[in-house]
């Protein structure tokens, strides 16, 4: 689990726990305000600063359909919710995370409620050397719908965050979920994020890492119900000493389930990724497809992708790929655009856009799209005054080709 | 080749027509071992494609790569702001260049040459021509995959351009077809490399009868020492 990760770099004793008397509700921070106006017209809007929720607000439409957005202690008062889908802490980050949560905030939609506009839940951390424990939990009743934008950002603090992120897809309800990784350039994040599917339920969960020095994030969705299905994305990409680090998991534990993964990364600069992925289908989940694929882009001799995909099948009804690479810009296609005329890193710069656009444009929140799209863009621009300026050396040469692909079938 | 002619080049599979055309718009994998390659006195081989492009030539691929994500829009704004003639309507003008070719406006949108069947490929590489507006033009059989109808209105739009702005066009082709439309000026077979037979347009009637037989025969032993290499006549 943290094999090539940087964990031996990080020193708790730099960072403490945010401790705030009472957080007071200042309205919109200003780090946020444009993420809001991008996103126009949302059902509900929370706002969370260094892990204390400190504005909420619902929709009159959403709060008479009995749709509930706010904080955790005040919605399920017992308590009796939290760490219903994650379950007991995995490890030490979670030990932490459970013991210093300051609060969790709930999303909650009845049973039949189909939610119009996206519920918003915006963090935002500024304290320098702060843990902050932030904690989303979204429950989607029986044959609900609803899309959930979560957006992490920060100025350039040195800060550490904990995020957990329970995902709960009732039966038949559509659950889509889309979180943009957007953290000052110092701040590290170790986040988890598990989601449980209901029978016949659709349940998509798609990640953009962007921001911080490092940025990994355990994914995992268990497909708990007959018929259910779950879409996994991510777009991610590093420069200069960045690191992503994704570790996903598709656990099918029903018959007759759904998984398709798709993560595409790419890494400039000396920036560093790491994507392992498992794929566990249970002995009694027949008749399951599950699907994983992680491609990756190097652009440049520095920057270093890992790629490592699993499958472990223990019933035989099933239909199950995997396909993983690692490698530079594809040289056909980066020959076709400079024989019209476009210079080597404008090429580049299209098609890597064009790479992560298969991901960005099946996003559940088109809303928030055009930025994310325009903060890689800006990215590829960097690169291209540094490959002006002679920094930083492309990788024209020397593809590594296909990690591996594989496919397994079995059964009727 | 002069502006405003147009050279057809045909020759039996695996002749080296397609070779040709990559080699002189500078595809990697290839090593030009000898002879020389220039565009109004500038030498090629010492440019990258990109600026090769940017100095007039184009090139129409026999088999256009698919680029998801891409647009053809964004390709082409990028492609004029290299040579300083960004900031225009290149919408407008793919507009256009599509109705002259009868290109369904639909596909304009979609990511470079995913999704279109090959002729819409062809007529997608002419469009290109068209808004790019470059001083030489290799077509590597743009007729393959299209329509009797697609191949003359593909063809009538080169030829305009060979009138119009004196486009010089080295059009390789394995058909007749092409060239009642795009009249050559030069017919030239090849074979194993090298050019074997230079004409008018009799050649290629003549060829239609007689095929590339007798071209085979003349053809001799492979050729020593240097390879074959690749040249322009200045």
């Amino acid at each position: 689990m943290w094999r090539y990760s940087r964990i031996p770099e990080l020193d708790l004793a730099d960072y403490l726990p945010f401790v705030d008397e009472l957080p007071t509700d200042d309205g919109v921070p200003a780090g946020l305000a444009p993420v809001v106006a991008r996103l126009g017209r949302c059902s509900a809007t929370v706002m969370v600063v260094n892990g204390q929720v400190v504005h909420v607000e619902v929709d009159e439409t959403a709060t008479a359909a009995g749709v509930q957005v706010g904080r955790l202690t005040e919605l399920d008062p017992e308590g009796s919710m939290l760490a219903s889908v994650t379950g007991e802490a995995t490890n030490a980050f979670g030990l932490l995370h459970d013991a210093f949560l300051a609060e969790a905030v709930l999303v909650r939609v009845p049973r039949g409620v189909v939610v119009a506009d996206p519920v918003a839940v915006l963090h935002w951390t500024d304290a320098d050397h702060s843990a902050t424990f932030p904690h989303l939990m979204v429950e989607a009743g029986e044959n609900s719908e609803v899309a959930v934008y979560d957006h992490g950002a920060s100025p350039d603090v040195d800060a550490l965050v904990f995020p957990v992120v329970e995902l709960h897809a009732g039966p038949a309800a559509r659950l889509r979920y889309v979180n943009a990784q957007m953290l000052g350039p110092r701040v590290w994040q170790l986040g988890r994020q598990v989601s449980r599917v209901e029978r016949d339920a659709a349940f998509s969960t798609a990640m953009v890492a962007l921001g911080a020095d490092y940025g990994r994030l355990e994914v995992e969705s268990v497909l708990a119900g007959k018929g259910s299905s779950g879409e996994m994305l991510a777009v991610y990409f590093g420069e200069q000493d960045q690191m992503h680090d994704f570790r996903s998991l598709q656990d099918h534990v029903a018959p007759r389930t759904t998984s398709n993964l798709l993560f595409k990364g790419a890494v400039q600069g000396r920036s560093r990724s790491v994507y392992t992925g498992m794929i566990h289908i249970a002995k009694a989940a027949a008749g399951v497809d599950a699907f994983q694929t992680n491609r990756n882009i190097k652009l440049s001799q520095g920057a270093w992708a890992e790629s490592v995909p699993n499958l472990e099948i223990e019933n035989n009804d099933v239909r199950c790929s995997h396909a993983s690479a690692v490698g530079p810009v594809d040289e056909d296609q980066r020959y076709y655009l400079e024989s019209r005329g476009v210079p080597p890193a404008a090429a580049e710069r299209l098609i890597v856009l064009g790479f992560f656009e298969e991901v960005l444009d099946r996003l559940a929140v088109p809303a928030a799209v055009p930025a994310l799209r325009a903060e890689i863009a800006a990215k590829l621009a960097r690169r291209e005054l540094d490959l002006e300026a002679g920094v930083d050396a492309g990788v024209n040469a020397g593809v590594e080709g296909d990690v591996g692909a594989e496919e397994v079938g079995a059964g009727a | 080749m002069r502006s405003g002619e147009v050279h057809a080049v045909m020759g039996p599979n695996g002749s080296g027509k397609s070779t040709l055309a990559h080699v002189v718009m500078g595809r990697p994998g290839y090593h030009v071992v000898a002879g020389a390659i220039t565009l109004d006195g500038a030498d090629l081989l010492a440019m990258a494609p990109w600026q090769r492009a940017a100095a007039g030539l184009f090139s129409a691929m026999q088999y256009p790569t698919e680029v998801p994500g891409v647009a053809l829009a964004d390709m082409l704004e990028e492609a004029l702001v290299a040579v300083g003639r960004g900031g225009g309507d290149v919408a407008a003008r793919m507009r256009t260049e599509a109705e002259r070719i009868g290109f369904d406006e639909r596909f304009l949108a979609r990511p470079l040459n995913v999704d279109l069947s090959g002729g819409e490929k062809k007529r997608n590489e002419t469009l290109q021509l068209g808004v790019l507006q470059p001083s030489i033009a290799i077509l590597d059989e743009v007729d393959s995959g299209l329509d009797i109808d697609a191949l003359r209105l593909v063809a009538r739009r080169v030829e305009a351009e060979t009138e119009e702005r004196g486009l010089g066009v080295l059009a390789i082709t394995h058909y007749r077809r092409l060239l009642t439309e795009l009249r050559p000026d030069q017919v030239h077979v090849l074979s194993k490399g090298r050019i074997v037979a230079s004409g008018g347009s009799e050649l290629a009637d003549q060829l239609e009868t007689t095929g590339y037989a007798g071209y085979a025969e003349t053809d001799g032993a492979e050729p020593e020492g240097e390879g074959p290499g690749v040249a322009t006549a200045p």
